[in-house]
């Protein structure tokens, strides 16, 4: 063959488990090419021999008609002498090289999948282990790189004749599809009541029955295992709750399919396709005037989460009922998801009554996604199946291996070595010992799978969370502490691939300030490696620490203290519903025991949430803050006058974000309470009101930032912290900001709450780890 | 008072005060030192320095706190207190009359622990340089018993042994600073140990592993020490450590643990595990341990922490807190 080249391929990215070689040893057909494609721990490694022409074609194909579930990175090709070779081959995976692969993450059940799991001549019929390299577990059965059977958890099964034959056909759907089994080869399904006796009969139609008939049922998923029970059945959802011990966070709801969804929320495009994509997280659907639930599951939401399955097992049990089934993972709480079958044994009884079970081992936990679209666009809210592993790719390579550790609550940890950045999937909240352990296993399980060991690992400032402290054990780390709002906005930099500076905007509920207090409504100039606080809200006292965070009454009476020089107006609901303790709330405050000054903006919504008669008393984070956005009354647009002050005229800032003390401008918060007040006592309606509060405190951030934006001279900004998972503020701001003519950044793929604090915390180390 | 170091009027006075209040066992008054009949005994000297806001308080006052806490340090070593020394920080125009009242609940105090206050001394500082008055005492004890008592002694299957319910001194005194309103019959429990502690040492002798008074961080972080030093956990179960309802209802309006609150009459105390029961009745035969309970355990995974079963049937961490306890909800 005169002219042929020989050319070696490298493509790093998730090309693993997603169909890559099969797809490469296609197109080396297609071209006529000759050569071998083989996986590494780096990625996929291809030799391609023939006419240069074809050669390119190749390069370009691998590049732009990747597999559905792949995601190329980097395509690295180098010209090596002509071999003569004839034929064109998979080659063995080699187990050596750097680890700058990433899994897959798990995918829903394909169409050709499930067309044979409903097809009573294939021999796969109502399997619920069916799967193929379009589809299946990936990351949950992965125990190490290169993915290969071995270094799953089907280690354990042997490959009958049949499987045997697909798994090495390049061009069968199968082929090397590492979790391919059938029911002569594959895991067994069994349903057993709560004390792990066996329940004869065919365990999806059992089970089926059993929740038909009130039950709690245990149902081992694809990260862990789940609590199912009736959506219809209010007795059997009530029971869910108090056994949980979950008194009010709305439960998800598994639909059949998109029908049945769209009975139960209003479904648009984009929602449609997220419901039934390959990652099939819980979406946040408006909830439909009476949608087929009782009452317990969303009580008082006016949205529904909505999910669609995403395992053949799902669809078999959902096929089994006409109605919908809520799913909710299996735990006490927001202790982490239950998925090692002997941790089941111990924590299943007392919460289900039978459980679907297999032998399958899950090795990492994974919650199910949550996704909102939120102006179009699908809006993370919680990251975890269906998006876990996949990276990030950082705005600044890291030099060395970083951990991000993340924050308290809604934990999430951050692994990044170069580009990019792994996001942990959801881990959930510190407080309880399985969570800290769920933590730390998950760490060693991520620094195991990539074959990372963190040279530089990133820390909240708080000392007290447990991810600080187990930053602070490890031996032979470089420590970098990343304060909470930096964090935030640090993440939204990075997941839009920019490193700064921007005015970045950080609303939460509460974060450790550089200065020892609470911060939580911080106007931040900030790039990757610094920031200075340039604004806040004013500061009041949360009085009783984080009983204030509980009981949003406490922040009312700080704030109408605040409001009101200490006379707060008589007559108002809130005091009378506290009274008992309202003066001595007051006290407290005015005292400054155990009343630490915050300038969180999720505590002034928790004031006028519980100024509004809302709610005084949460019972999950955040909660007093949704309801009042869900009060809101969408057709008032204009909002209480607020004042902001600063900066000052003299003294402008000198060049750059490190050292240079910030002229702060200040938000006044104070004065929406007041206007709350004033309408109230003028009777106006609770919905204007709130609606009223959003879009004065909009307009407050965007003259605010303004202010700051001019005196820095940026033209962009960066929104993030839980507080913007409101949409409605989130869109008062980010109109406000577009209007003056700034650029806004928004969280999208990262959850703008503490989930994504792992990434920022990440990417600031990074960043300062090359200068 | 007028500050003037040595001022010849202010000397009298105090000298006076202090005379009126502890006498001196056969000795000069107020010497340069004081010479101590000790016996062949090994002795144990410790000193701890006393600040409080507000310096009176339901219960007592910086007077009591400063006898009881180093008695009570002397008589967790495993010592009988014999002799106390008190220094005084005061503020320049801190009132005679309260100087008077915290002289005379020291000396009632070391009365009721049986110690004797042999030597003092008293500085007056500029207005503004000081909060009122400060107190140093230094103790001596006996070790009249052959103990070995340490934090790192606590082994797998000891049992962990709290002699009274929590939290009383430290809400009493937040309740007290923020001028509260709740009707909490609420007490410091301020009360020197050293002969509740005598008692527990006699009835299993050489099976108490470690003793520890609850002062500042609390239960928590007593029990921290020793998981920490013993390199081994500790189970506790909430429902089984004593607290009054008063106190939780006062913890639960001010924000505060109650594990993390200062005690200033309870102790911690790890005995070998088969040895509980008999430990428990001696702690319950006296006053002072009338409502003393077998909280928890020692075990040896995981090593260094103390986890706590809820009442909601969950697993907790209890923290040594590095900072002041600010929020850590987001
Ligand atoms: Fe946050
Ligand atoms: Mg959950
Ligand atoms: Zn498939
Ligand atoms: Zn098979």
């Amino acid at each position: 063959m005169g002219g042929a080249v020989r050319c070696r391929v490298r493509v790093e990215g998730t090309v693993q488990g997603v169909g890559f070689r099969p797809f490469v040893y296609a197109l080396a057909t297609e071209f006529g090419l000759s050569g071998l494609v083989g996986n590494d721990p780096g990625g996929v490694f291809i030799e391609v021999e023939g006419a240069a022409p074809a050669v390119t074609a190749l390069v370009d194909a691998v590049r732009d008609r990747a597999p559905a579930l792949a995601e190329v990175d980097r395509v690295d090709v180098t010209r090596i002498p002509v071999t003569g070779s004839r034929t064109f081959e998979i080659a063995p995976s080699r187990p050596t090289g750097s680890r700058s692969t990433t899994v897959a993450p798990d995918a829903a059940t394909c169409a050709d999948c499930l067309a044979e799991l409903f097809d009573p001549a294939d021999r796969r019929h109502r399997y619920p282990f069916v799967n193929c390299t379009n589809c299946g577990p990936r990351y949950t059965i992965v125990t190490d790189l290169p993915y290969d059977r071995p270094g799953t958890t089907m280690a354990g099964f042997a490959m009958c004749p049949d499987c045997a034959r697909e798994y090495h056909d390049p061009g069968d759907r199968r082929f090397h599809a590492q979790p391919v089994c059938c029911p002569a080869c594959g895991p067994t399904l069994e349903l057993v009541g709560a004390d792990g006796t066996p329940v004869p009969g065919d365990p999806v139609r059992t089970a089926a029955a059993w929740l038909d008939q009130g039950a709690v049922v245990a149902v081992k998923g694809l990260g862990g295992y789940h609590l199912a029970v009736d959506a219809t059945d209010e007795e059997a959802v009530a029971t869910l709750r108090a056994r949980k011990r979950r008194p009010g966070k709305a439960f998800a709801v598994l639909a059949r399919d998109l029908t049945e969804a769209a009975r139960l929320g209003v479904l648009d495009e984009v929602s449609a396709r997220l419901l039934d994509g390959a990652r099939r997280p819980v979406v946040l659907l408006p909830r439909r005037a009476g949608a087929p639930v009782a009452p317990s599951v969303a009580p008082g939401d006016r949205l529904l989460g909505v999910l669609l399955p995403y395992t053949p097992l799902h669809h078999l049990l959902a096929g089994a009922l006409d109605r919908p089934l809520v799913l909710t993972s299996a735990n006490v709480s927001d202790e982490p998801i239950v998925h090692r079958d002997d941790d089941a044994g111990r924590r299943l009884p007392g919460l289900a009554d039978a459980v679907l079970r297999h032998d399958r081992p899950i090795h990492a936990p994974c919650d199910d996604s949550v996704v909102r679209v939120v102006r179009g666009r699908p809006t993370s809210v919680r990251r975890a199946r269906g998006y876990a592993p996949e990276p990030i790719v950082l705005p600044w390579p890291s030099p060395r291996p970083v951990l991000g550790c993340g924050g308290q609550t809604k934990n999430t940890f951050c692994l990044a070595d170069g580009r990019r950045a792994i996001l942990s999937p959801h881990v959930g909240d510190l407080d309880s010992y399985p969570g800290t352990v769920a933590f730390a296993d998950g760490v060693a399980r991520l620094c195991r799978l990539f074959g990372v060991t963190p040279a530089v690992v990133a820390h909240d400032l708080h000392p007290d969370y447990p991810s600080t402290r187990y930053a602070r054990a490890l031996p032979d780390v470089e420590l970098v502490a990343v304060q909470h709002h930096h964090a935030h906005v640090a993440a939204c930099l990075a997941e839009n691939g920019e490193p700064g500076p921007v005015v970045g905007v950080a609303f939460d509920g509460t974060g450790y300030g550089t200065d020892g207090t609470v911060w939580g409504g911080e106007l931040l100039v900030a790039d990757l490696t610094g920031f200075v606080r340039a604004g806040h809200l004013l500061p009041v006292p949360m009085p009783g620490g984080t009983a204030a965070i509980r009981q949003p009454w406490r922040m009312a009476a700080a704030y109408l203290s605040a409001a009101y020089d200490g006379q707060v107006p008589d007559g108002l609901d809130v005091v009378r519903r506290n009274a008992d303790r309202w003066p001595d709330v007051l006290r407290l405050a005015a005292r400054g025991v155990n009343s630490p000054p915050t300038s969180s903006a999720g505590r002034l919504f928790d004031a006028v949430a519980a100024l509004l008669g809302v709610r005084d008393v949460v019972d999950y984070e955040g909660q007093a803050a949704v309801e009042l956005e869900q009060l809101a009354d969408p057709g008032v647009r204009d909002g209480y006058p607020v004042t902001v002050t600063g900066p000052p005229t003299v003294d402008p800032p000198g060049g750059g974000v490190h050292g240079v003390s910030a002229p702060v401008v200040g938000v006044h918060g104070v004065d929406l309470v007041r206007g709350v007040l004033a309408d109230l006592r003028r009777g106006v309606q609770p919905a204007v009101i709130a609606a009223r509060f959003h879009h004065g405190l909009a307009a407050a951030t965007v003259t605010a930032v303004r202010r700051i934006a001019e005196t820095a001279g940026l033209g962009t900004v960066a929104l993030s912290g839980g507080v913007f998972g409101n949409p409605l503020l989130l869109g008062a701001v980010t109109d406000g900001l577009t209007r003056h003519g700034l650029r806004v950044l928004t969280h999208h793929r990262v959850p703008c709450n503490d989930g994504g604090i792992s990434l920022g915390q990440v990417a600031v180390a990074a960043a300062l780890d090359r200068v | 008072l007028a500050h003037g170091a040595g001022g010849k009027a202010t000397q009298t006075l105090v000298e006076a005060i202090f005379l009126d209040a502890y006498g001196s066992p056969g000795q000069g008054p107020l010497e340069d030192g004081a010479a101590l009949p000790l016996g062949p005994a090994r002795a144990v000297l410790t000193t701890d320095s006393f600040v409080v806001s507000p310096l009176f308080f339901p219960g007592g006052d910086i007077g009591d706190l400063a006898v009881n806490g180093t008695v009570n340090d002397l008589a967790v070593c495993g010592a009988t207190p014999r002799y106390l020394s008190a220094g005084f920080i005061l503020e320049e125009g801190f009132p005679v009359a309260d100087l008077r009242r915290i002289v005379s609940s020291m000396a009632s105090a070391a009365r009721a622990a049986g110690v004797s206050i042999v030597t003092g001394d008293t500085k007056v500082v500029q207005r503004g340089k000081a909060d009122g008055c400060y107190i140093n005492t230094a103790g001596v004890g006996l070790l009249e018993r052959p103990v070995a008592l340490s934090v790192g002694n606590a082994r797998p299957g000891d049992a962990i042994l709290l002699s009274g319910p929590i939290g009383e001194h430290g809400t009493a005194i937040m309740i007290a600073r923020g001028d509260l309103d709740i009707e909490a019959d609420l007490r410091s429990d301020t009360a020197a140990l050293s002969e509740v502690v005598a008692r527990l040492l006699d009835a299993v002798p050489g099976r108490v592993r470690a003793l520890r008074d609850a002062t500042r961080g609390g239960v928590a972080t007593v029990l921290n020490e020793v998981a920490g030093a013993s390199r081994a956990a500790i189970v506790v179960d909430e429902s089984a450590i004593p607290i009054r309802p008063e106190v939780t209802g006062a913890s639960e309006l001010l924000g505060i643990d109650p594990l993390y609150v200062a005690c200033e009459g309870r102790f911690v105390a790890v005995v070998d595990g088969g040895y509980a029961e008999p430990a428990l009745r001696a702690l319950r035969g006296h006053r002072l341990g009338a409502e003393a309970a077998i909280i928890g355990q020692v075990r040896a995974d995981p090593p260094g922490l103390v986890l706590l079963r809820t009442g909601i049937g969950g697993t907790r961490i209890v923290d040594l807190l590095v900072g002041d306890p600010l929020p850590r909800i987001c």
